[in-house]
């Protein structure tokens, strides 16, 4: 596959999504699909598994999402000491659709390109975490919420007094809100780009590891593959953990 | 790497995502959890109650055994003494009986060994008679033997 072409055209080809439409008002139809497959996917099992949740002895399936709810349960009730029907569904959300996304990553390089290739597309990006339109999205949303809760739970005058008032009192208020601006946006920026940047590496190393004759590629590409399911996993948790830690500093008066 | 509409097609899905989650997935699970829950400390409390009432019936139970071999050993003590009462009454009563009949039973043999002796006596007197009459007939006067032929029929009779 890979002696077919040059090396620099199959990453860049394997790295550009599927894109219509021009400047800002472009999109990645890749991307877009995958999440919304994967999210349907997501939906689809808890939603069968709701629908016939017993309290009696659990099927497999329900002792799966069981599982995964009580998980992102005990977190949530662990971090964030305040009383909300969003938090806990938030939570699950984004672990399970993260750990989704991240999971595409395990697919082999050329599989998903390859079909897409015979059916006529010629881009296909398939791990929507490489988007960093995707990582974005999850974070400016947790960004909007941690404002909206602050606002909620400390009033509008509550909130601009964080703002300005803290770390330094108010003799220092444009510092402070410095400051202060810096560290709100500092945390999407870092949450979006955490989690893109450990899924675009894992993913480029993957297609370096393609690039490679084909008797090596096992070699790397199976304990890449092994070490990558713990990436996964813990940037699903990473995102889903400091998610509600934010949130939950947003519910907090200082 | 370019930040596009891509973007906004993302977060609506996500908020679709969490909106439905939030409807539709989580409450039902976790109130089954919940109800679930609630079931195991039921039953565990119930099992637990179901210990204790067992201990107690154990405790009853072993009440009632000792009261029952008591009574039992009364019983049998009872009827043991009456078996014994019925037995020494119904030697009593056989024994009178056999002393009864036995008494009975002899004096009937008295009563008819008297008789038939009185009448072999009888028979034995008349025969004798005869007897002595064929002999006699003859020789005997009557009128001059009467006195012995008398006596002898006295002594006979």
């Amino acid at each position: 596959m890979a002696s077919e072409h040059n090396a620099t055209d199959y990453i860049i080809h394997h790295l550009t999504p599927l894109r219509v439409g021009e400047g800002f008002w472009s999109f990645h139809l890749d991307t877009l699909f995958f999440s919304a497959v994967l999210g349907g996917l997501f939906i689809w099992f808890f939603k069968s598994v709701a629908e016939r949740a017993t309290s009696g002895v659990p099927g497999l399936a329900q002792s799966l999402a069981e599982t995964l709810v009580e998980f992102v349960d005990t977190q949530v009730k662990d971090t964030f000491h305040g009383r909300s029907d969003l938090i806990s569904p938030l939570a699950l959300t984004i672990f399970c659709w993260v750990f989704l996304w991240n999971a595409m990553d395990m697919l082999p390089v050329d599989l998903l390109p390859d079909i897409g290739h015979v059916a006529g597309i010629d881009y296909l990006r398939v791990v929507p975490s490489t988007d960093l339109n995707s990582t974005f999205a999850l974070s400016i949303s947790v960004f909007f919420l941690i404002f909206f809760y602050s606002i909620k739970v400390k009033g509008f005058f509550g909130f601009v007094k964080e703002m300005t008032c803290t770390p330094f009192g108010p003799w220092l208020m444009p510092f402070n809100l410095m400051l202060k601006l810096v560290e709100e946006f500092a945390k999407p920026i870092s949450l979006g780009l955490r989690l893109f940047g450990n899924l675009y590496a894992g993913e480029l190393v993957f297609i370096l590891i393609a690039l490679l004759p084909p008797v090596v590629q096992p070699l790397l590409g199976f304990p890449w593959a092994v070490f990558h399911i713990l990436v996964i996993t813990l940037q699903a948790f990473i995102f889903m953990m400091l998610t509600i830690v934010y949130l939950s500093l947003a519910h907090e008066d200082h | 790497m370019s930040i596009n509409a891509t973007l906004i097609g993302q977060m609506i899905t996500f908020t679709l995502l969490v909106w439905l989650t939030m409807k539709y997935i989580w409450p039902p699970i976790i109130a089954a959890m919940e109800e679930r829950r609630v079931k195991i400390a039921d039953g565990l409390a119930a099992a637990e109650r179901g210990q204790e009432e067992i201990k107690l019936a154990e405790k009853k139970a072993v009440g009632i055994l000792r009261e029952a071999r008591e009574q039992a050993t009364e019983i049998i003590g009872g009827a043991q003494k009456r078996a014994n009462d019925l037995v020494e009454e119904a030697k009593l009563q056989a024994k009178s009986e056999g002393e009864r009949l036995l008494a009975q039973a002899q004096a009937q043999a008295e009563q008819e060994f008297l008789q038939a002796r009185d009448n072999l006596r009888k028979e034995v007197a008349a025969l004798a008679l005869l007897a002595a009459e064929q002999i006699l007939k003859e020789e005997i006067d009557k009128a001059k033997h009467q006195t012995i032929l008398n006596r002898a029929a006295d002594q006979l009779g």
